[in-house]
C-alpha cells in the first residue's frame, strides 16, 4: 500500500518552527514521503551555501529510526547539556486508521453504498491527515535543528543530512529500551534526591522560578492536550453519526408523500453539510490546538531535561567543593580536588548562562507559537461555520490566515503549506484505488 | 454566510409548504361520515355526541346531526382547534415503593362542551394509562387510531421513588412530562376522541378513580400480554381476501415507513449520546485550559488562555442545548410516531379480525342451513324450527358482520386520512423547529468565536 505525497517546491518560503534569525545558510525540508506497509521512507532535501557540505542542494532517504537516533546522539552529547534539545518526532503510527479501514472493508451489509464510500472517504481522509502530521513533525524537528546556531554545527547532523547510503541504525533492540527506560527512572529517582539534597541550594532565582514554573506547566500541558484529543474525537465521532442520518433521510425522502418529500431532502442536505462541518471543525481543532498543545508538552519536557542536567551539575559543584574542602583539611590530593571543583564550577556555569538563553528563548517561541495558533483556530472556526469559500480546500483556510516569513511558524503552519502545496499540484487523496 | 442563507431557504420553504392546501394521495376521500350515529360499541348516552355549538340534545334529525358532525370535521380540518393541553409541575407524592409523580394537566379552550374555559387537575402516571386503555377499548376495534400512551419504565420510575435526586432521574422525569403532553395533544386533536366523557373526566375532575389494572406486573397487565401474544399467532393465520388494494398498499406503506423510522430513530440515538459525549469532553477541556492559563506567566497569554476556558465553556452550554434539542425534538418525534404507526397497524389488524368474523358467520350460517336441510330430510319438525330459529339469528349477525366490516373499512379511510395530514403537520412542524434550533446553535458560535479572537490577536 503505497501513499505517495509531494511537496511542491515553487512559492514555499522558508516558514519554520522557530525564528530563523535572517539566516538561510541552512535550509531543510522534507520534500516527499513514502508510506509503505510498516514504515516510512522521508526524503530530506537540504539547501545550503555552508562550505562544508559538498553540494549547495542535495536529499537523501531517512527513516524514523534515523531521526531517533539522531536525537539521541544529541542528548548524549556533553557539549549540548545546555541547550533544550528539540524533541523527537513520534513514531508513525497508522495502526488505529488501518484497522478502522480493515473493519470497514470487512463489510457490514446493513449499510448502503453511499453510506459506505462516504465512511471510506472519511477514513481515507483521517489516514491522509495522520501521514500528513507525521511528516510534518519530522521536518519541524529538523528545521529546528538546523535555526540553533550551536546544533546545526554538530557532526551527527551533517551525516544525517548528507550521507546517501543508510545509516544503518536499527531500532533499539529490546535491551537497549530497557536500558533507556532504567535510565529514566534513575533520573528521576536522582532528580528528586539532589532537590531533597540539603545544602543545595538555588543561586539563582531565575532557575527557581522556571522550575516551579515548569513542573506545573508540564502537568496542566499535558492534561489539556489529553483533553483537547477527546473533544476532536468527539467531534469525528458526531461526524461519523451524521453519515447514517443522513443517508437514512434521504431514503425516506425519496419514499414519503410528497408534502414531506422536499423536507426530508433538505434535510438529509442539511446533514451532509453538518458532517463537513464537524469535520473540519474535529480537523481544526486536531492541528491548531491539539498538535500545539502536544508539541509544547515535549517541548516543555525538553526544557525540564535542560533543568535537570543544570542542576546536577550544581549537585557535582556542591559536592567538588565538599572534596575539597575535606582534600584541604587532609591535605592530600588538594591539586587533583581543586582542579576538579574548577571544572565543575565552570561546567556548572556555563550550563546556567546557556539554559537561561534557551528558556527565554522556549518562551518567547512558545507564545508566539500560541498566538498564532489561537487566531488561526477562531479563524478557521469562524470561517467554517460561515462556510466562506468553496468547501474542500481546506488550504483556502489556511492561506489566508498564516504568516509568511519568520514570525515563528508552528508546525501546524508547515502542514498547512503541505496541504495547500497538494491542492497546487492537485493531487487529491493521493491513490485512492490502492487502498484494499 | 452560506450556511446561515441556506438554512433560511430551507425555512422558508417548508413554512410556504405547510399552509399549502394538502391534498393526499389516497384517492378516496369520504366527503361525510355514515349516517351512524355512534362509532362506540358501548352505549353511551346521546347527549355527548351532541356537537359543542348546537344546544338541542337530541339525536332524532339526522340532518342535523350529520351537519354538526360535518362542523366538527370542518373545526378540525380549518385549524380552528381551540384547545391547548400543557402537562407541568411534576411533583413527588409520598415516599419509599409507594412514592409517585404527580403532574399537572392544565386545559385552556373555548369549546362549549367544557364548563370553564381554563382548568387543572393532578393526574399521574397511571390515570394516563387508565385514559388510553379505556378509549382503546371503546374504539380501537372500530377502526379509530387512538393514540398511543407514553410506555412505562420500571427502572425509571424506581429511581424517582428511592429519592435520587441526580440528573439522571431529572432528565427521566422531564422525559416523561413531555411525552404525557405530547400524548394529551394527539389526543385531543382527534375529533371523534375529543368528544368522549372519559377524555372529558380526565382533564376536568378533579378527583379520578384509580387505574389498577394498569401496573406492568398485575394480573390484567399480564393477560394483556398473553392477548397479545394470541393476537400475533391470529394475524398469520387469518388470509384474508382483499377485495380493496387500498388497505394493502396502505399497509405496505406503513410497514415501510415503519422501517425506516426505526433505522433513523436508532441513528438519531448515537447523535444524541456523543453529542453528549462532546458537552462532557468539552467541559473538561475548558477547565483544563484555566489551570494552564493559570500557570502561563506570560500575562498577555495567560489571559487569552483564561478567554479560551471561558469560550469552551459556553462552547459546552451550547452542546447541552443541542443535545437537547436533538432529543426532545428529533428523536422523541421519530419514537412517538414510531408507537402510532404500531396503533395504525393494530387497526388495520382490528379490520381482519371483523373481517374474520364476518366470514364466520357466513359459515355458520351456512352450516345451519345445512343442518336445516338434513332436518327436512330426517323429518323432525321441532328440530326443523330451532334450525329455522338459528338460520334467522345467523343471518342477522352476518348482515351486521358485513355492516360491521363496511363500517370499519370507512372508518379507516378516514382516520388514515387524518393520521396522514397531522403527521405532515407534525413532521413539518418538528423539522423547522429542530433546524432554526440548528442556526441558532451556529450562530452563537460564530458569536463567541468572534469575541474570542480579539482576546487571541493581544497576545503581545
Amino acid at each position: 500500500m503505497e501513499e505517495h505525497q509531494e511537496a511542491g517546491k515553487e512559492g514555499k518560503p522558508s516558514s519554520t518552527a522557530v525564528d530563523l534569525h535572517g539566516d538561510s545558510s541552512l535550509q531543510v525540508e522534507i520534500s516527499d514521503a513514502v508510506s509503505e506497509r510498516d514504515k516510512v521512507k522521508f526524503t530530506v532535501q537540504t539547501k545550503s551555501c555552508l562550505p562544508h557540505f559538498a553540494q549547495t542542494e542535495f536529499s537523501v532517504v531517512r527513516q524514523h529510526e534515523e531521526f531517533i537516533w539522531l536525537h539521541d546522539a544529541y542528548v548524549e552529547n556533553e557539549e549540548y547539556a545546555g541547550l533544550i534539545i528539540p524533541p523527537a518526532p513520534p513514531r508513525p503510527d497508522f495502526e488505529a486508521s488501518r484497522e478502522k479501514l480493515q473493519k470497514l472493508g470487512e463489510g457490514d451489509s446493513s449499510i448502503t453504498r453511499e453510506e459506505f464510500a462516504k465512511m471510506k472517504q472519511e477514513l481515507e481522509a483521517e489516514y491522509l491527515a495522520i501521514f500528513k502530521k507525521t511528516v510534518a513533525m519530522h521536518e519541524v524537528f529538523l528545521q529546528r535543528l538546523a535555526a540553533h546556531p550551536t546544533l546545526r554545527r554538530d557532526h551527527n547532523f551533517f551525516v544525517f543530512l548528507e550521507y546517501g547510503q543508510d545509516l544503518s541504525v536499527r531500532g533499539k533492540n529490546r535491551k537497549e529500551l530497557l536500558g533507556g527506560f532504567l535510565r529514566n527512572i534513575v533520573k528521576s529517582a536522582d532528580e528528586a534526591l539532589i532537590t531533597g539534597m540539603s545544602g543545595l541550594k538555588e543561586v539563582d532565582d531565575f532557575f527557581e522560578h522556571e522550575r516551579t514554573f515548569l513542573l506545573e506547566y508540564h502537568t496542566r500541558i499535558r492534561d489539556a492536550c489529553l483533553r483537547a484529543d477527546r473533544v476532536m474525537h468527539s467531534h469525528k465521532c458526531l461526524a461519523d453519526d451524521y453519515i447514517p442520518i443522513s443517508a437514512a433521510l434521504s431514503s425516506l425522502g425519496t419514499q414519503e408523500v410528497n408534502q414531506l418529500k422536499t423536507s426530508f431532502l433538505k434535510l438529509a442536505e442539511l446533514f451532509e453539510r453538518l458532517r463537513k462541518l464537524e469535520g473540519r471543525m474535529a480537523s481544526d481543532e486536531d492541528l491548531k490546538l491539539s498538535d500545539m498543545l502536544r508539541y509544547y508538552m515535549r517541548d516543555s519536557q525538553a526544557a525540564k531535561d535542560l533543568l535537570y542536567r543544570r542542576l546536577r551539575a550544581l549537585a557535582d559543584y556542591e559536592n567538588a567543593n565538599k572534596a575539597l574542602d575535606k582534600a584541604r583539611t587532609r591535605n592530600r590530593e588538594v591539586r587533583t580536588a581543586e582542579s576538579h571543583q574548577q571544572l565543575c564550577c565552570q561546567r556548572f556555569e556555563r550550563l546556567s548562562d546557556s539554559a537561561k538563553q534557551e528558556l527565554m528563548d522556549f518562551k518567547s517561541r512558545r507564545v508566539s507559537s500560541f498566538r498564532k495558533n489561537l487566531i488561526e483556530l477562531a479563524e478557521l472556526e469562524l470561517k467554517h461555520a460561515k462556510l466562506q469559500g468553496p468547501p474542500g480546500t481546506p488550504c483556502q483556510g489556511a492561506m489566508e490566515t498564516r504568516s509568511w516569513g519568520n514570525k515563528g511558524g508552528t508546525l501546524a503552519a508547515s502542514l498547512a503549506i503541505f496541504q495547500c502545496q497538494q491542492a497546487l499540484h492537485g493531487k487529491g487523496g493521493g491513490g485512492q484505488d490502492t487502498w484494499v | 454566510m452560506m450556511t446561515e442563507k441556506i438554512f433560511l431557504q430551507i425555512i422558508n420553504s417548508l413554512r410556504a409548504e405547510a399552509t399549502e392546501e394538502v391534498s393526499l394521495d389516497s384517492p378516496e376521500r369520504e366527503p361525510i361520515l355514515s349516517s351512524e350515529p355512534s362509532p362506540a360499541v358501548t352505549p353511551v348516552t346521546p347527549t355527548t355526541l351532541i356537537a359543542p355549538r348546537i344546544e338541542s340534545k337530541s339525536l332524532s334529525a339526522p340532518v342535523i346531526f350529520d351537519r354538526s358532525r360535518e362542523e366538527i370535521e370542518e373545526e378540525a380540518n380549518g385549524d380552528v382547534f381551540d384547545i391547548e393541553i400543557g402537562v407541568s409541575d411534576p411533583e413527588k407524592v409520598g415516599d419509599g415503593m409507594n412514592a409517585y409523580m404527580a403532574y399537572r394537566v392544565t386545559t385552556k379552550t373555548s369549546l362549549s362542551m367544557f364548563s370553564k374555559s381554563e382548568f387543572s387537575v393532578k393526574r399521574r402516571f397511571s390515570d394516563f394509562l387508565g385514559l388510553h386503555s379505556k378509549l382503546a377499548s371503546k374504539y380501537l376495534h372500530v377502526g379509530y387510531i387512538v393514540p398511543p400512551a407514553p410506555e412505562k419504565s420500571i427502572v425509571g420510575m424506581t429511581k424517582v421513588k428511592v429519592g435520587k435526586e441526580d440528573s439522571s432521574s431529572t432528565e427521566f422525569v422531564e422525559k416523561r412530562r413531555a411525552a404525557l403532553e405530547r400524548y394529551l395533544q394527539r389526543t385531543v386533536k382527534h375529533p371523534t376522541l375529543l368528544q368522549d366523557p372519559d377524555l372529558r373526566q380526565f382533564l376536568e375532575s378533579s378527583e379520578l378513580p384509580r387505574a389498577v389494572n394498569t401496573q406492568a406486573l398485575s394480573g390484567a397487565g399480564i393477560l394483556r400480554m398473553v392477548n397479545k401474544a394470541a393476537d400475533a399467532v391470529n394475524k398469520m393465520t387469518i388470509k384474508m381476501n382483499e377485495s380493496d388494494a387500498w388497505f394493502e398498499e396502505k399497509q405496505q406503506q406503513f410497514e415501510n415507513l415503519d422501517q425506516q423510522l426505526r433505522k433513523l430513530h436508532a441513528s438519531v440515538e448515537a447523535l444524541v449520546c456523543h453529542r453528549k459525549e462532546l458537552s462532557a469532553n468539552t467541559a473538561a477541556f475548558a477547565k483544563s485550559a484555566a489551570m494552564l492559563g493559570n500557570s502561563e506567566d506570560h500575562t498577555a497569554l495567560s489571559r487569552a488562555l483564561s478567554q479560551l476556558a471561558e469560550v469552551e465553556e459556553k462552547i459546552d452550554q451550547l452542546h447541552q442545548e443541542q443535545a437537547f434539542a436533538d432529543f426532545y425534538m428529533f428523536s422523541e418525534l421519530l419514537s412517538d410516531y414510531i408507537r402510532l404507526i404500531a396503533a395504525v397497524k393494530g387497526v388495520f389488524d382490528h379490520r381482519m379480525k371483523c373481517w374474520q368474523k364476518w366470514e364466520d358467520a357466513q359459515i355458520t350460517l351456512l352450516k345451519k342451513r345445512e343442518t336445516e336441510a338434513k332436518m327436512m330430510v330426517a323429518n323432525k319438525p321441532d328440530k326443523i324450527q330451532q334450525a329455522k330459529n338459528e338460520i334467522r339469528e345467523w343471518e342477522a349477525k352476518v348482515q351486521q358482520g358485513e355492516r360491521d366490516f363496511e363500517q370499519i373499512s370507512k372508518t379507516i379511510r378516514k382516520e388514515v386520512g387524518r393520521f396522514e395530514k397531522e403527521r405532515v403537520k407534525d413532521f413539518k412542524t418538528v423539522i423547522i423547529k429542530y433546524l432554526e434550533s440548528l442556526v441558532q446553535t451556529q450562530q452563537q458560535l460564530i458569536k463567541y468565536w468572534e469575541a474570542f479572537l480579539p482576546e487571541a490577536k493581544a497576545i503581545a
